[in-house]
């Protein structure tokens, strides 16, 4: 291969780096701080703005050119290649992380900028000045096009955002490697110390490479399929947020909890038909919950005095509180002054209940392990009835009736054998499937009416068809969910396994 | 004050002595356990803790021939004494007070009433210090039932008439969980990895033990019943006392090493003996006594964090006025006062040192038979045989307060962790039973010695100090849960020197419990050893007696709940 192909060969893997490092300060910024289109425009013209100050700055360099283009390569690739785990890392801080990342674009921008007036410098010896312009501008494109298609087809699904960084800033270094023996004439001397310090940039990389494997947002990105865009391990539970076109999706121990996009379905109908019930909600309880997305819906109701929220785990309603998409979402629900959070285990909390409820809204994780099936016993929801007012109405999330039959039913029996009127009823929620709940009462009564006006999901009309269970989801006959048997642990393992 | 070991000691022979015997308490592969920890010790130390009770040091000056003397006029006069303040002692103190009589006394040398059946409080929860469940009584034992139901722990009948108990007094499930090379197992029967002919020994070994369940004499009685006066001294019954569990199971080609693991676990479970040890009738009833007819289901355990502690609560809550803690009784001496028979009690008080003297009409003996001998003036000079019958298991006890629940790997944790390859019987998640899931646990793990000299035992057991218990603890467990050392933040140890009673062969239907159960010049029998069995409805039922038996006496007639 002849110098100059070489160096088209650079020109276009500079340009396919190059666009990747943009995509993913894009990518990233969009997921953190939501609005794509904001996020991406205020990027891309950072970024752009960046690779004019870079190509004006090159003016200044006048000697040992290719010296400099093999350092500006050399530099790009370590900051181009630790931009997205570096980016990670701050997410903890959020204000900080606005500076990281429109410093690193900038950075990059301008780095990336020096990198095509000073190869076309160098080429402008060995090609006349209407080709070299033709030629280099054409890989440079071709090249933006091949990141822009890589990186949503292959890219952030099967390599994910770490990796991804990493590998291009690998590419980089090896071009500044490459170019060392390439450019070597225009070199000079310390020729050697340029080397050195080339594989040293590259084992850094494939160090970090290697590494992101620990890192368990790596693997992460693996195990779900969208981008991970925020996860902690806390004391009770591993939390990850993952983003998509769509909106963003939120697992609990690898469990789906809920995805932006449908989780309205899930929350009205967990949370309406109850407060219809009830008719005047006013002192409520909410027993799980922690994402504050059923506050949302019960903070809709002016007649609420104040909400309980007992969740387990303070990581997760910090998060909700404090992390601006979820804070967004649950209509900064932990903000509002009526509602009280508990860091508890309901069970225990349940034993020294405050004051009697008028609705109570259960939203546990569903029952896959001993610690969550004990909140789903006939001991728990006896437990339960003696902090209910009279008229209290309870909803609880069931799991799905249609995948998970023996388990749903299973929650239902148990309900009526702690000696409530229990209604079971199902919403289609597209991320879910079918979901179902179980409205219950301490005395027999009919399905609620009243539907507010303002729901995106529900109204009249759809809550009485809620109710109506088609063929496919009819009651089953199980065994009594007990803290001696916990058998409801067993049939869900069992059903969601067939599932899986 | 934490005492940290290895600190400024060199390694000199007698700690490499110390260590040796360290090791030999915990089988096999004691000597790694150790030195696994060894390393690590260094930093971290031991957690600190309590040596708690019994009363060693005052117990064995009375052994010793501690005489005091009393003015007789002082005797405080009073219908009954009842010497012992533990289960037995608590239910025939309940039988007097149901029949409205208050004029008595109960003489416990512990601060605290309950014998084997303490408990104590964390921060975290209550906890254990020895008997921890109670399989639920049947309507065969309506004095259990009646006692049982006043805890509050039964909600309704079942179809046959047999109490429900709720579920929030049962084991939370899993119930048992086993731990074998490096996982953990759901059971207590190492099915995993099991022959085609372990498992035919297992079905075998099963329909033998329901033959005996379904068994029934010509009164019509079970051969295993609760309590076991009720079940049948037919002589096809009697005579599996004349074996060992191990012959038994020899006799039927039973050599299935995981079916006799099982076996031995049980053993050594209910009685502090091994297979080898053990009356083959005390294996059997085991396995048969819970169970109330062939194809039924077990009867569940009924139990709470702080074990039986919560049934002693509830017993010593209706005569506490008349209990007297803290009071060792030092001389029981049946005489004769004008033409009249009594008995006369001497004591003193443990912390001031103040001495005591009851003079009774009757007295229960609620403390374990092998007091007698030093504590009734004619028994000393002239001890009856068989009161040398009764031998006594050695047992160690340590709660361990944790930061955390202990991970591991396999089935999760259960109410009753056992490793199979220990010595020891594992322990049982206290906290969890609690219904505590996240944050700082407790456990308590129980060692039963099972030397077959039970003085050997007894000396084992207290030459160990309360860091080498602890020690010997957390390398035993440390197998399971490598974390362990680095997470225990108290390790408190209880040494119970005679924790019970031990059903060697020939014991249970021997003379000596017949012989030792008849009252003696007012004095009146009353303790789960008259059983052969150290259960808390044997206890129950003695105690119960023991009191009727006085009732009977003193009025002459008594309506018998048992």
């Amino acid at each position: 291969m002849s110098r100059t192909a070489i160096l088209y060969l650079n020109v276009f893997v500079i340009a396919t780096c190059g666009l990747v490092y943009e995509l993913l300060a894009g990518t990233l910024a969009s997921y953190l701080l939501g609005d794509s289109v904001t996020q991406f425009s205020t990027c891309i013209g950072v970024y752009l703005f960046a690779l004019g100050v870079g190509a004006w700055l090159s003016s200044f360099l006048d000697k040992s050119l290719a010296r400099y283009f093999i350092e500006v390569e050399l530099a790009v690739a370590l900051l181009g290649g630790f931009s997205a785990p570096l980016l990670f890392l701050s997410f903890a801080s959020l204000q900080f992380f606005s500076v990281v990342l429109y410093c690193m674009i900038l950075v990059i921008g301008t780095l990336v900028g020096l990198e095509l007036p000073l190869l076309m410098r160098i080429l402008r010896e060995d090609l006349d000045f209407k080709h070299l312009v033709s030629r280099v501008l054409t890989f440079d494109y071709v090249g933006c096009l091949l990141a822009s298609l890589l990186f949503p087809i292959f890219l952030v699904p099967d390599l994910g955002l770490v990796r991804t960084s990493l590998l291009f800033g690998i590419c980089n270094a090896v071009v500044g490697l490459w170019g060392t023996w390439v450019l070597e004439t225009g070199l000079g001397g310390g020729v050697i110390f340029l080397r050195i310090r080339g594989v040293l940039v590259i084992v850094l990389l494939v160090a970090g490479f290697i590494k992101a494997d620990s890192f368990t947002t790596w693997s992460e990105d693996q195990l779900y399929s969208d981008a991970v865009v925020y996860s902690q391990t806390s004391r009770y539970q591993r939390i990850v947020l993952t983003q998509r076109a769509s909106g963003f999706q939120l697992w609990l121990d690898g469990n789906l909890q809920f995805s932006s996009r449908d989780e309205y379905r899930y929350h009205e109908a967990l949370v309406h038909p109850a407060a219809m019930l009830t008719q005047r909600p006013k002192r409520v309880l909410v027993l799980g919950g922690g994402d504050g997305l059923a506050l949302r819906e019960i903070l809709k109701y002016d007649t609420v005095k104040h909400v309980t929220l007992v969740d387990l785990d303070p990581a997760m309603t910090g998060l909700s509180a404090r992390f601006p998409p979820l804070d967004e979402l649950n209509g900064g629900a932990f903000r509002d002054s009526r509602v009280r959070v508990v860091n508890a285990d309901a069970m225990i909390w349940l034993e020294q209940p405050d004051e009697p409820f008028d609705l109570v809204i259960i939203d546990f994780p569903d029952p896959n392990n001993f610690s969550l099936g004990k909140l789903y016993t006939r001991r728990f929801y006896r437990q339960l009835k003696s902090c209910l007012a009279e008229d209290a109405a309870v909803a609880i999330q069931c799991t799905s009736p249609l995948e998970a039959p023996r388990s749903f039913w299973c929650i239902v029996n148990t309900l009526q054998s702690a000696g409530f009127s229990v209604r079971p009823y199902r919403v289609s929620v597209p991320s879910f499937g079918v979901w179902g709940f179980a409205l219950a009462q301490l005395k027999p009564f009919v399905v609620p009416q009243g539907c507010r006006g303002d729901l995106r999901f529900l109204n009249d009309r759809v809550v009485e068809a809620l109710f109506q269970l088609p063929n496919d989801m009819q009651q089953v006959a199980t065994e009594i969910n007990r803290l001696d048997n916990q058998i409801l642990v067993y049939y869900y393992d069992r059903e969601w396994e067939i599932v899986r | 004050m934490v005492k940290t070991r290895g600190q400024s000691r060199g390694a000199s022979a007698a700690d490499l002595d110390r260590r040796d015997l360290l090791a030999s308490f915990l089988g096999a592969s004691g000597a790694v356990l150790l030195e696994g920890c060894q390393s690590r010790e260094r930093d971290i130390g031991l957690p600190p803790g309590e040596l708690v009770g019994p009363s060693v040091a005052l117990g064995h000056r009375i052994r010793d021939g501690l005489r005091l003397s009393f003015p007789e006029r002082e005797l405080q006069a009073t219908q009954v004494v009842i010497v012992g303040g533990g289960i037995a002692g608590l239910a025939a103190a309940r039988r007097l007070h149901q029949e409205g009589i208050e004029d008595f006394v109960l003489l416990e040398l512990e601060p605290e009433a309950g014998g084997t059946s303490r408990s104590g409080q964390s921060d975290i929860v209550a906890y254990p210090w020895g008997a921890h469940y109670v399989p639920a009584p049947t309507r065969e034992f309506p004095a259990l039932v009646q006692l049982f139901d006043e805890v509050g722990v039964f909600e309704g009948t079942d179809a046959v008439g047999d109490p429900v108990v709720a579920e929030e007094f049962r084991c939370r499930h899993p119930e048992e969980r086993l731990y074998y090379k490096g996982i953990w197992y759901e059971g207590l029967y190492l099915a995993s990895g099991a022959s085609v002919d372990d498992h035919r020994q297992m079905t075998r070994f099963r329909a033998e033990m329901d033959r005996w369940v379904a068994w029934r004499d010509g009164r019509g009685r079970r051969a295993f019943a609760v309590p076991v006066a009720a079940g049948s001294d037919d002589p096809v019954v009697r005579a599996l006392d004349a074996i060992t569990m191990a012959q038994w199971l020899d006799q039927r080609g039973f050599d299935s090493p995981r079916l006799r693991w099982w076996v031995d676990y049980a053993c050594r479970d209910d009685y502090g003996l091994r297979l080898e040890q053990t009356s083959a009738w005390a294996g059997i009833y085991y396995y048969c006594a819970r169970i109330p007819e062939v194809g039924a289901a077990a009867r569940p355990f009924v139990t709470w964090p702080e074990g039986n502690g919560r049934l002693v609560h509830h017993l010593y809550s209706g005569v506490r006025s008349q209990c007297l803690l803290g009071a060792a009784v030092t001389e029981v001496t049946p005489r004769q006062v004008e033409g009249k028979a009594v008995v006369d009690v001497l004591g003193v008080k443990a912390e001031s040192q103040q001495l005591f003297g009851y003079r009774a009409e009757r007295v229960i003996f609620a403390a374990p038979q092998f007091l007698s001998r030093y504590l009734i003036r004619d028994y000393r000079d002239n001890t009856p045989r068989h009161v040398t019958e009764f031998s006594y298991g050695a047992w160690a006890v340590a709660n361990l307060t944790l930061s955390e629940i202990p991970q591991s790997e396999g089935f999760p944790l259960a109410w009753d962790n056992v490793l199979y390859e220990s010595p020891s019987l594992g322990y049982v998640a206290t906290s969890y039973q609690r219904g505590l899931d996240y944050g700082p646990a407790l456990i308590t793990y129980y060692y039963p010695l099972c030397d077959d000299d039970p003085r050997a035992a007894r000396q084992r057991l207290l030459q160990l100090d309360r860091e080498e218990w602890a020690e010997i603890a957390l390398a035993d467990l440390g197998r399971a849960h490598t974390g362990i050392r680095e997470s225990a933040q108290r390790v408190d140890v209880m040494r119970w020197g005679h924790a019970m009673i031990q059903p060697r062969p020939g014991f249970v239907w021997g003379k000596a419990r017949q012989l030792a159960s008849q009252p003696f010049r007012g004095v009146h029998f009353g303790h789960s050893d008259l059983s052969g069995i150290a259960l808390f409805e044997e206890a129950f039922f003695h105690g119960t007696r023991a009191a009727e038996e006085v009732l009977a006496a003193l009025r002459g007639r008594v309506d018998s709940i048992l």
